[in-house]
């Protein structure tokens, strides 16, 4: 496979594809080491797919090349010399660019002046009738078409992703970096923005790399791809060469599961104690939707929902804790309505650990008492289990955080130190402390290891499985596929805002869950 | 996109032993103070601070600061009668700040006060119209009811268009309170005008029966007595009960709230409530115990320094006692100043102005002195590891 071989016309120097090589490259945090030693050449003019799971090392490896992390080792060709990038701008002034997952545009200010303000030479004084001369000749150049003059609020997100395509094109981008550029778009919209991106890497104007997880995207339009897993290059090569199952088992590879708690006694078949039906509901934006059919969780049972990030499971979880409301559908827990209220979950003893604690289940300056009462302040002698109260009883109060400091081990200088001051694992282990100290019947977990350290995931994870041994049932709502494969009965993949594909722990094969979860089904 | 989420293999980070060792009880002792010292000693700093920049400000006029802080003592607190002034004017201040320092708890900043306090004034002495006649012990609290309850609609609405609507309440609350003294004014000279007040527009005297007198042996009226009790029972519902806890989680944190299932929308609403109709109390004393009916001078400024008070005592209802009774003297002083040192009318303004800006820029100081935060203090703590880098 040459690429480079179907350029048509020759290009003046310094405007043409360019292509850029890292070798070696290397980042480690502490002593966790997110990328290993990857070394992989994108040819000029080359269309190329970045693929791995979450945490594979993908966004590590592109900021290495653009210059936000200082590689450990390793060092990146540009045209095949060795450049030295240090930050953004350099990445900029070297003629690479790249557009993110989020939008990087100012809302209020139009097209134009979105384009114009990012020019590291823009003028202080902007004279905007030789800017517009300009801008119009460069847009006659670009096959992107886009009504600048409209105020970037107003535009729809494929334009908007169009938009901060072109803003990298006209501060002369010719590597182009995107971090999974279709996860905001309708597919029609994706195929249309990498329809025109491909037009121009055939015509050896750009070269493309694009982090994606999307198989029928990668197929389409990639010309050639790498894998990363866990930090490493596991293998890629040309489009076509490579069946979608070959692509899912590099990405998810052979999984060894570790057993952390050994699961006790089987799904309580009789009892299902959360059932979600034909629910819909859209995150605030209203561009997220999902639609989940049918969902059942029994007794004694971990039910994990893998999927890629961004593909609804946020929204999910904020209509079972009751942050956002269904537009449609049912959830019962057993047996009864279920919209997250306080009397509900005291009722149906449910518990609800969103993802990043700190940020969602805690009050960052409140005492680690305080935050440890969250449940049960408002129970007389803070008592889960006891009668409403109309004093807070401070003294309570610290007797129990005492003894869940205690007992779930959480770090800390004194209990009347602010919470925020905690390590990421002692919030997690108070969070955990504050919910799982009474007998469960529903919990409802999202991402409950996310950026934790070794010993605190696997104590979380023993945790979560002694609850479903003690006959709770478990959602476990993670981006960790290695988390769901070692604790979940039963696994159903969630793509797209909907559940895709369902299968019993024992008999799944992560090839075919990665399969489901990268959209093709 | 999303950072790394599977678990790093970490080599154990160096273990930390068990429990951290349990620390004396005199260094517990002196934790406990230390936190509880930062609340006074960064406001004491800023108004230090802030009568510095005054300072200033008088050598640039050409006027002496040493004189100036003598006219404040004598005017303000060197003698019963200045005292009483002092006290007399701290009255509405009370009720004004607990406006702004009850919805604080929730995490809101509402400024209206101003408003609730004139419409609660009108509401008095509009009730005191058809309860003529009634026994004086009755008629009164109803007045009082009349003026809280006005309070409570007009500051609730703001709660509301916040909980609801996601209106912002601090722009909501200001233009609320522009509305609220326009409807006065138009209320005053219109339905509600007394025909016999030629020069300035009043409404019907409230009569001597319903008068709201002094406290036993001050020359201080009641509205001090029942500031003080409403700041006591609002430290209780903030710091003492449940639902004043539950007021604190939702200020926190308001998704933290959301996921306990707490009624974050009814807080809001309640606390709003609360508040308006403590600022309209300073109205309803206002009229009953000092002008005798409602007209323009309910819109004397005391809902705009209760602001300054709250932020000056933390929005902790005890601290608003003190606060209010210093700048209640300062403004008591604010005649003397101006016939002694030849000052205009304005320069207590310009004082609360910089005192206040003082004040919100001391708000970046909290947690920053290691003295203060005894967390801080041993020596070694866990470090976070480099997974947390990897995000």
């Amino acid at each position: 496979m040459d690429p480079a071989a179907t350029v048509a016309p020759p290009v003046a120097p310094g405007t043409g594809a360019l292509a850029v090589e890292t070798i070696g490259m290397t980042k480690r945090f502490g002593g966790f080491t997110a990328l290993d030693d990857v070394s992989m050449r994108i040819e000029a003019g080359g269309f190329h797919a970045l693929l791995g799971e979450n945490g594979a090392g993908k966004s590590t490896l592109v900021k290495c090349v653009m210059g936000f992390y200082a590689p450990s080792a390793g060092s990146v060709l540009v045209d095949g010399r060795e450049a030295e990038i240090t930050g953004p701008k350099g990445a900029q002034e070297r003629g690479l660019g790249m557009v993110y997952q989020h939008f990087t545009l100012v809302p209020s200010l139009t097209g134009a002046e979105n384009l114009v303000i990012a020019r590291a030479d823009a003028p202080a004084l902007l004279d905007w009738r030789t800017e517009r001369a300009a801008l119009s000749d460069f847009m006659a150049r670009m096959p992107f078409r886009l009504n600048l003059d409209r105020p970037v609020a107003e535009l729809a997100a494929g334009e908007k992703q169009k938009l901060e395509i072109v803003k990298q094109l006209y501060l002369k981008a010719r590597f182009l970096i995107l971090d999974e550029p279709t996860s905001v778009l309708t597919p029609a919209e994706a195929e249309e923005v990498l329809g025109l991106l491909r037009g121009m890497t055939d015509r050896g104007a750009l070269t493309v790399l694009m982090i994606s997880h999307k198989f029928r995207e990668v197929e389409a339009f990639a010309r050639s791809l790498s894998v990363l897993r866990r930090g490493r290059l596991v293998g890629g090569g040309a489009v076509g060469a490579l069946s979608r199952d070959d692509m899912a088992a590099m990405m998810v590879g052979e999984r060894t599961v570790r057993t952390i708690a050994a699961r006790i006694g089987e799904p309580d078949a009789a009892s299902t104690v959360l059932n979600v039906e034909k629910l819909e509901a859209t995150d605030a934006s209203g561009m997220r939707r999902i639609d989940i059919a049918d969902l059942r969780v029994r007794g004694r049972e971990i039910v994990g929902i893998a999927g890629v990030s961004g593909n609804g499971q946020k929204e999910l979880a904020d209509v079972l804790g009751g942050q956002i409301r269904a537009l449609g559908g049912r959830i019962t827990v057993q047996g009864e309505p279920y919209r997250g209220t306080r009397g509900e979950s005291r009722r149906h003893r449910v518990r609800f650990i969103p993802e990043e604690p700190l940020r969602n289940a805690c009050a960052p300056r409140m005492s680690v008492a305080e935050n440890l009462a969250f449940r049960a302040f408002d129970r007389r002698g803070e008592d889960p289990a006891g009668s409403p109260t109309f004093w807070l009883d401070r003294r309570a109060m610290g007797r129990r955080a005492k003894d869940l400091i205690a007992r779930f081990k959480v770090k800390t200088a004194s209990s009347e130190a602010p919470i925020a001051t905690l390590s990421g694992g002692n919030v997690q282990r108070a969070v955990l402390a504050r919910e799982l100290t009474d007998p469960v019947d529903l919990l409802i977990v999202v991402n409950p290891c996310f950026g934790l350290d070794f010993a605190a995931v696997s104590e979380i994870r023993s945790r979560i499985v002694a609850a479903r041994n003690a006959g709770a049932a478990v959602l476990l709502i993670s981006e960790d596929l290695d988390e769901i494969l070692e604790l979940a009965d039963r696994i159903v993949v969630m793509s797209e805002g909907k559940l895709v594909y369902e299968t019993p722990a024992a008999a799944a094969e992560s090839s075919v869950i990665g399969r489901h979860m990268a959209g093709h089904h | 996109m999303a950072a790394d989420t599977t678990a790093p293999a970490l080599p154990l980070a160096e273990p930390v032993p068990g429990a951290p060792n349990r620390p004396p009880a005199a260094l517990q002792a002196r934790a406990w103070l230390a936190r509880r010292a930062e609340v006074v000693a960064i406001p004491v700093g800023a108004v230090v601070a802030g009568f510095g920049l005054f300072s200033l400000f008088l050598l640039v006029l050409g006027k002496s600061p040493v004189d100036f802080v003598n006219l404040v003592w004598r005017g303000g607190f060197g003698s019963p009668f200045a005292l009483q002034n002092s006290l007399q004017r701290a009255a509405p201040l009370l009720f004004a700040a607990l406006c702004v320092a009850l919805p604080a708890r929730l995490g809101l900043v509402v400024i209206g006060g101003e408003g609730a306090i004139v419409l609660g004034g009108v509401a008095a002495a509009a009730a005191a119209q058809p309860l003529q006649g009634w026994p004086a012990t009755l008629a009164v609290p109803l007045m009082a009811l009349a003026a809280a309850g006005a309070g409570a609609l007009w500051i609730g609405a703001v709660g509301a268009l916040r909980a609801y609507r996601g209106v912002n309440e601090t722009i909501a609350s200001l233009l609320m309170s522009y509305i609220a003294i326009a409807l006065s004014n138009h209320l005053i000279e219109g339905v509600l005008r007394d025909p016999g007040s030629l020069n300035k527009p009043s409404t019907w005297p409230i009569g001597e029966a319903f008068a709201v007198g002094p406290l036993p042996g001050l020359d201080v009226h009641w509205g001090l007595g029942v500031g003080a009790i409403v700041c006591l029972a609002a430290y209780l519902l903030t710091e003492r009960t449940t639902t004043g806890f539950a007021a604190r989680i939702a200020g926190g944190n308001v998704r933290a709230a959301q996921i306990q299932g707490l009624p974050v929308g009814r807080l809001v609403v309640g606390f709003t409530a609360l508040g308006g109709a403590c600022a309209a109390l300073a109205g309803f004393f206002e009229v009953a115990a000092v002008h005798g009916n409602a007209n323009a001078s309910l819109n004397a400024g005391f809902g705009y320094t209760g602001i300054l008070v709250a932020f000056l005592a933390r929005h902790n209802p005890l601290g608003i006692m003190p606060v209010a009774f210093l700048l209640g003297g300062i403004e008591a002083s604010s005649g003397l100043i101006q016939r002694r040192m030849q000052l205009p009318d304005a320069t207590v303004l310009v004082l609360e102005g910089l005192l206040f800006l003082v004040v919100l820029l001391s708000e970046t100081l909290y947690g920053r002195f290691k003295i203060f935060s005894p967390h801080l203090w041993a020596e070694k703590r866990e470090t976070s590891n480099g997974a947390a880098a990897a995000a």
